[in-house]
């Protein structure tokens, strides 16, 4: 069973979210996300300053087996991008949870957050996926 | 439920990840893919290719047959025992049903080894065209299949065999209870080699304790693109000819006696027009090239990406395109909603370790 940080919250289409101090959001691409694309090798992320609808199509991550949409898990403006991963994609492999963050946003709309999963959700949601 | 092969309790030993492909459960990776192909391309890796089709072909008659069923002409190998040709089978239009490579086992039994996903049309299509010639049919489901590939590859199996074959590329000999050929799907040296299917284990491991790593079926997708082999259903099929399919090369008609399949309409479409061609891309933006991305020429022309990703060695995104005989080298590919700009460049990628394109 790949690792489901437990102070993390998550979409079903296996994005983590942590909220930050300055009540703005990280987000990147789970672990079981990233066992099951295999090696990244591109990452197109979203521009600066987008605003995008929650579940809305945001970036693309490339693995060495196929292209993966990621999608904003919350309405909101992107704040910062992960600029590390345009020359070390195989960050999301190596470190999904921290150094293989992608974006930071600033949120329209924080009450959506009781719209994400917790991490026992996920996991129950992965154990259906499998079944 | 997907086949089997009998190296399939080894992939799961090592959690291999396994997909279906062609009916059969292979692995596609044992964790790393890029890791993998590094390491053929370096060093050596082994590749369970158990699920590929072995056919024998014995009788009389068979060179007569075989010369009439393949693209390629057998008549160039048939004194040569061992020897290895690649050749299209061909259908009446000459649209590919499968490529292949045949072995001369000697001057009444041959050797032929097709794809996985074809087994069924292939051997229906041989057996329906017998027209009562004495060629015996014999598929061998009591064959496993291990490909050896990389620059030490052979020096390592060599010790695992017990005997310096020194072979050629593309011939192929008979050691005890193995048949190993001088063959490969990489763009490096290696051998295919073909044993019993209750000694694959064994071999497998013994290859594994003389340093060679398992590799999955993803990165031996990567290592035949850098190479600028084709993939047979995404690069070729039975609606595209083999003159669009950048395998001219193997098409003999240098004998004006023989009739083989699909001859008469080539020569057909070579005197009116070939309309496209199979080119090698390489992208200049950012991006991956996949398979069926629309590529678009200053000129108006338009091609499709046949087959396409990120290859490791290059660090770059390289495909191969089937393009309008009069494409420009410049051209950008349509990737989601952007044009990026790419180049047409001359294949091979990769051979032997080494970058053949300049960037």
């Amino acid at each position: 069973m790949s690792q489901i940080p437990h102070e993390l919250m998550y979409t079903k289409s296996h994005e983590w979210i942590r909220t930050e101090d300055d009540g703005s959001v990280t987000i990147g691409i789970t672990e079981h996300a990233q066992e099951a694309l295999g090696d990244m090798v591109f990452i197109e992320l979203p521009d600066l300053g987008n605003e995008y609808d929650a579940t809305e199509e945001c970036g693309v991550v490339e693995s060495v087996k196929a292209a993966s949409d990621i999608y904003a898990p919350l309405t909101g403006e992107i704040v910062a991008l992960n600029e590390e991963l345009e020359d070390a994609p195989e960050l999301v492999n190596s470190d999904p949870y921290n150094d293989g963050w992608l974006f930071r946003m600033q949120l329209a709309a924080p009450d959506e957050l009781e719209n994400l999963l917790s991490a026992e959700d996920y996991e129950k949601s992965l154990n259906e996926e499998e079944e | 439920m997907s086949k089997q092969t009998p190296l399939y309790e080894q992939h799961l030993a090592v959690k291999a990840k396994m997909v279906d492909f062609g009916g059969w459960s292979m692995p596609i990776n044992y964790g790393s893919q890029l890791a993998e192909h590094h390491q053929v391309r370096q060093d050596a890796g082994i590749f369970d290719v158990s699920h590929m089709t072995i056919i024998d072909m014995k009788g009389g008659e068979v060179v007569d047959y075989l010369r009439r069923m393949l693209a390629n002409d057998v008549a160039k190998i048939v004194e040569h025992p061992g020897k290895a040709l690649y050749t299209c089978l061909l259908n009446d239009k000459a649209g590919v049903i499968d490529d292949l490579i045949v072995y001369a086992m000697s001057s009444d039994w041959f050797r032929v080894v097709v794809n996985a996903a074809t087994r069924e049309k292939d051997l229906a299509w041989f057996r329906s065209h017998l027209d009562n010639m004495t060629v015996d049919i014999n598929e061998r489901e009591d064959l496993a299949m291990i490909a050896v590939q990389g620059p030490n590859a052979r020096a390592k199996a060599d010790k695992i065999i017990g005997e310096e074959l020194q072979l050629k590329p593309f011939n192929a000999k008979v050691s005890g209870e193995l048949f190993v050929a001088r063959t490969g799907y990489t763009g490096e040296d290696g051998y295919e080699i073909i044993c019993p299917a209750d000694k694959a284990s064994q071999l497998w491991q013994d290859l594994i304790t003389e340093g060679c790593q398992p590799c999955g079926l993803g990165a031996r997708d990567t290592l035949r693109l850098e190479a600028g082999m084709n993939l047979y259903g995404s690069d070729m099929d039975e609606t595209t000819s083999p003159l669009e399919s950048g395998l001219s090369w193997t098409l003999d008609f240098s004998d004006e006696q023989r009739h083989f399949t699909g001859r008469d309409q080539l020569l057909k479409q070579k005197k009116s027009t070939v309309k496209n061609k199979l080119v090698g891309l390489l992208l200049e933006g950012k991006g991956v090239l996949r398979a069926h991305q629309d590529v678009i020429f200053e000129n108006g022309g338009r091609g499709t990406i046949t087959s396409g990703g990120f290859s490791p060695t290059m660090e770059r995104s390289i495909a191969f395109a089937r393009v309008p005989q009069d494409a420009t080298e410049s051209c950008s590919v349509a990737i989601r909603n952007k044009h990026i700009p790419a180049k047409v460049v001359k294949l091979p990628f990769v051979r032997q370790g080494k970058i053949l394109i300049g960037s």
